[in-house]
């Protein structure tokens, strides 16, 4: 056909990638100051709070007071909108702050005013400055009140709005994994942990290089455009049957509910650290689970083999749907796929066309049926494919289980035996 | 008229229906089953109480009926118990033999079974049964009855079934409500292997596998010892609230339809054809596609066996399988059942007779009466057993502590 595209100079392929961790608010600080002391090669950490007395503390060597004049570095005192008055108030030292990084990870904890305020504001800035924003965030536990739960909900909202991927952390899911001897300290400790424990995942995969590489851009092709929430989870097991404890972990795991997440997700990252001992057929049996239970979904493997995860397994699972209601509003995300010729030109949008680095999206224009309905039938045999297999998943919503409805589920290999079987095997009847 | 000793009754308080059986010892020692009851079940839900006020009211259907029919009144019952929390693993157990001469006494034999039985249960299972698999003696495998045997250590593997003991006591409370004494307490898997299994079929190698309304229950003997013993959560009932789904009939319907035109295999002939019935007012129902309903329920079967096998398969427990899968319970009368199985096993597939114990013939040739029957025969050997060491008095005591507590 035409002439073989250019292949880039080799240095060029694999680019430096600078990645930030900004902890904003209290609860943002104080995992951020977890996540730096738990050792983070090539990350650079900022704690940015309301707050000076609290930022005092923060083992973070890089600090900021958000709002100083507005607040008198005196906290925001539970208040969003101060939160983010604060914040658009020091939009041009922040902009300093996101320049030229790849990827900023934002830790907040949501619900408070900082955080909930804040953390929207600092996204949107780190996006419009071309880095992908990658936002986890810690939802207040129940008995914290109706109250910041709401701030909470409003402010997840927002922060979904505003960046790539948000990976929530409900509080209240915890409980799942603690005891009644568990202290209030070491209940927020596990919290940071898992916040901690997010963080070292996706940047063990985009810093590393696997056997089976996962990097910056299939990170990307889960989260990005999504504006859905992400869940996560890692597990790590060891000895003779790490593979199939390891998966056992992931399923069981509180924030992928019983593995009903990964039913409902159409994208799935998956890497896998090993030591050299790693064998295929361990591979195997992480995926045969794994393949099972999302099985619309579209799944990226990665797999690393690290001299220090000899003898253990880790995994780590990046799970991110898409709402139903999204899926005819968005086109395509990706740019490789979307057809540009057939959309009609009022579609897209110049300033994105003039601006390449900047990765502002602008809000969907208003279309009324007709036109849509001109735009699906335009739209390549290959979008039309996609749709097709998009629409299959709708159902599913309500699990049917009939007369075992109250009664104690049977659960065997993560798989609810009292839904029909049929259904489980997704095998049609027309 | 009769001497209550002689008299063995056997209770299960199944998901789908109560089911007594009355058996006899005759003068000679033989065990002949003289009355049958059963009531339909309402109480049960996966083979656990879930109302115990109507399961206590079928169960007295069902022991009013046993009653008239054996012209017996009955006292205690052989109580069979099942639930997803009923697990079943093997053990080891070691004991030093202290004696001065060395030489293992009944005592040792106990002790030892005892220490095979302080396993590390979660704090709310108890251990329904312990039974003995094989002694060794000094390392000498294969010892049947060590007693009298010299030597300096006497080790056991026993199969231990354990299940979570208000769960248990949920059902013997049900009993106890009625003024019947339990007399022990049985898993079903185990009763039902026991009605159906003959000694050669044990010592071949059988899977027995009873295919309840709420649970399949099934037990492995190899080499004449039990092996293995499971409970699967899954029965007659998930197969007809598939059918109610998947073809949007009524559960009565569904029950109707899997009894009346329920197949495990899918015929290729079937394709495209429907099934009409008329209603109760005589009005044509909605048609139903007899090859929707064949996939559903082969696709259910095909997974419940599968998951059995899932299970036995690690323990490379199949290929000492030679006499084969025996069926029973109301699931065996499913049409193309034993082919299912024989397929997904890779073995023959029987419906199982219980043809070892004499007595009424309507009550011997239904499958669903199998756990009834081998929990009358595990009493009548209970029973044989009692003068000699006093084990079911010992098992009688650990229910009545399990009350106290």
């Amino acid at each position: 056909m035409s002439a073989p595209p250019e292949i880039p100079a080799v240095p060029d392929v694999r680019k430096k990638l600078t990645l930030k961790v900004f902890g904003v608010g209290g609860a943002g600080c104080n995992a951020a100051g977890s996540a730096a002391q738990a050792g983070f090669a090539e990350l650079e950490f900022l704690a940015i709070n309301t707050d000076s007395q609290a930022l005092s503390v923060t083992p973070v060597a890089a600090k900021f007071v958000l709002g100083a004049s507005r607040t008198r570095g005196l906290g925001a005192g539970g208040d969003p909108d101060l939160g983010r008055a604060a914040a658009e108030e020091d939009v041009e030292k922040l902009r300093g702050f996101c320049n030229g990084s790849d990827i900023i990870f934002l830790l907040a904890g949501l619900g408070g005013g900082t955080g909930t305020g804040a953390a929207p504001v600092i996204a949107r800035i780190a996006r419009e400055s071309g880095a992908l924003v990658l936002a986890l965030v810690t939802l207040p536990f129940e008995f914290e009140g109706a109250r910041r739960q709401l701030q909470a909900q409003t402010g997840l909202q927002r922060l979904k709005a505003a960046a790539d991927a948000v990976i929530c952390l409900p509080n209240q899911k915890l409980f799942k994994l603690l005891d009644e001897k568990t202290s209030v300290l070491e209940g927020f400790a596990i919290s940071n942990s898992l916040l901690t424990e997010g963080l070292r995942g996706i940047w063990r995969l985009l810093t590393q290089t696997g056997l089976i590489n996962v990097d910056f851009a299939d990170l990307c092709s889960v989260t990005r455009g999504r504006h859905a929430a992400s869940l996560f989870a890692t597990a790590e097991a060891t000895g003779e049957k790490r593979a199939e404890q390891a998966m056992e972990k992931l399923l069981a795991h509180p924030l992928l509910d019983g593995g009903q997440v990964l039913t409902e997700s159409d994208s799935v990252l998956i890497s896998v650290a090993g030591g050299p001992d790693l064998m295929m057929a361990e591979i195997n049996k992480l995926m045969e689970p794994l393949r099972r239970q999302c099985e619309n979904a579209h799944i990226i493997f990665g797999a690393a083999i690290d001299q220090q995860f000899a003898g253990r397994i880790s995994v780590t699972l990046i799970a991110s749907s898409q709402p139903q209601h999204d899926k005819p509003a968005m086109p395509l995300p990706l740019p490789e796929v979307s057809p540009a010729a057939s959309v009609p030109l009022e579609f897209l949008d110049p300033e994105a066309k003039d601006r390449p680095a900047s990765r502002f999206v602008a809000p969907p224009p208003t279309i009324t049926d007709e036109k849509k309905e001109q735009l699906y039938r335009g739209q390549t045999g290959r979008a039309r494919k996609r749709s097709s297999r998009l629409q299959k998943e709708l159902p599913l919503e309500i699990v049917f289980k009939g007369r075992f409805d109250k009664s104690e589920p049977t659960v065997r290999h993560g798989e609810d035996l009292d839904v029909p079987t049929y259904i489980r095997q997704g095998v049609p009847l027309n | 008229m009769f001497d209550s000793s002689s008299i063995i009754v056997g209770l299960e308080i199944g998901t789908s229906k109560i089911c007594v059986v009355v058996g006899e010892i005759n003068a000679a020692g033989a065990l002949n089953i003289i009355g049958v009851g059963q009531a339909r079940s309402r109480g049960v839900r996966k083979g656990e109480i879930c109302d115990a006020t109507l399961a206590a009211e079928d169960v007295r259907n069902a022991i009013v009926e046993a009653e008239q029919m054996a012209n017996v009144e009955i006292r205690s019952v052989y109580l069979g118990v099942t639930g997803n929390h009923v697990r079943g693993f093997n053990n080891h157990g070691v004991h030093p033999v202290v004696s001065a001469d060395r030489e293992i006494t009944a005592e040792d034999v106990q002790d030892v079974i005892k220490n095979a039985k302080a396993i590390n249960l979660p704090s709310d299972h108890t251990v329904v049964h312990a039974i003995r698999q094989h002694f060794h003696v000094d390392g000498q495998n294969g010892i049947l009855n060590p007693v009298g045997m010299y030597g300096a250590r006497v080790e056991v593997d026993v199969h231990v079934v354990h299940g979570h003991i208000d769960r248990l006591k949920n059902s013997i409370a049900v009993v106890k409500g009625l003024h019947l004494e339990v007399d022990e307490i049985v898993f079903t898997g185990l009763a039902s292997a026991l009605a159906l299994l003959s000694n050669e079929q044990k010592e071949l190698g059988s899977l027995v596998i009873d295919l309840g309304g709420g649970t399949a229950n099934y037990a492995v003997y190899a080499e004449g010892i039990i092996k293995h013993t499971g409970v699967l959560a899954v029965g007659g009932d998930h197969v007809s609230n598939d059918l109610a789904y998947g073809l949007k009939v009524p559960l009565g319907r569904a029950e109707q339809l899997k009894i009346e035109n329920g197949s495990a295999l899918i015929e290729t002939a079937i394709k495209g054809e429907t099934l009409s019935t008329p209603g109760e007012l005589g009005l044509p129902q909605k048609p139903i596609n007899l090859e929707h309903l064949r996939r559903i329920m082969a696709l259910r079967l095909r997974e419940t066996f599968e998951l059995i096998e899932s299970d036995l398969s690690p323990l490379a427990l199949l290929e000492h399988l030679r006499a084969g899968v025996f069926l029973c319970g109301g699931g065996a009368r499913i049409a193309g059942v034993r082919e299912l199985a024989a397929d997904v096993f890779a073995l023959p597939a029987f419906l199982g007779k219980t043809n070892s114990i004499s007595g009424l013939k309507s009550a011997l040739d239904q499958p669903e009466f199998a756990t009834a029957i081998g929990l009358v025969k595990f009493g009548s050997l209970q029973q044989k057993r009692k003068p000699a060491n006093g084990f079911a008095d010992s098992l009688k005591k650990t229910i009545e502590e399990m009350f106290k507590r």
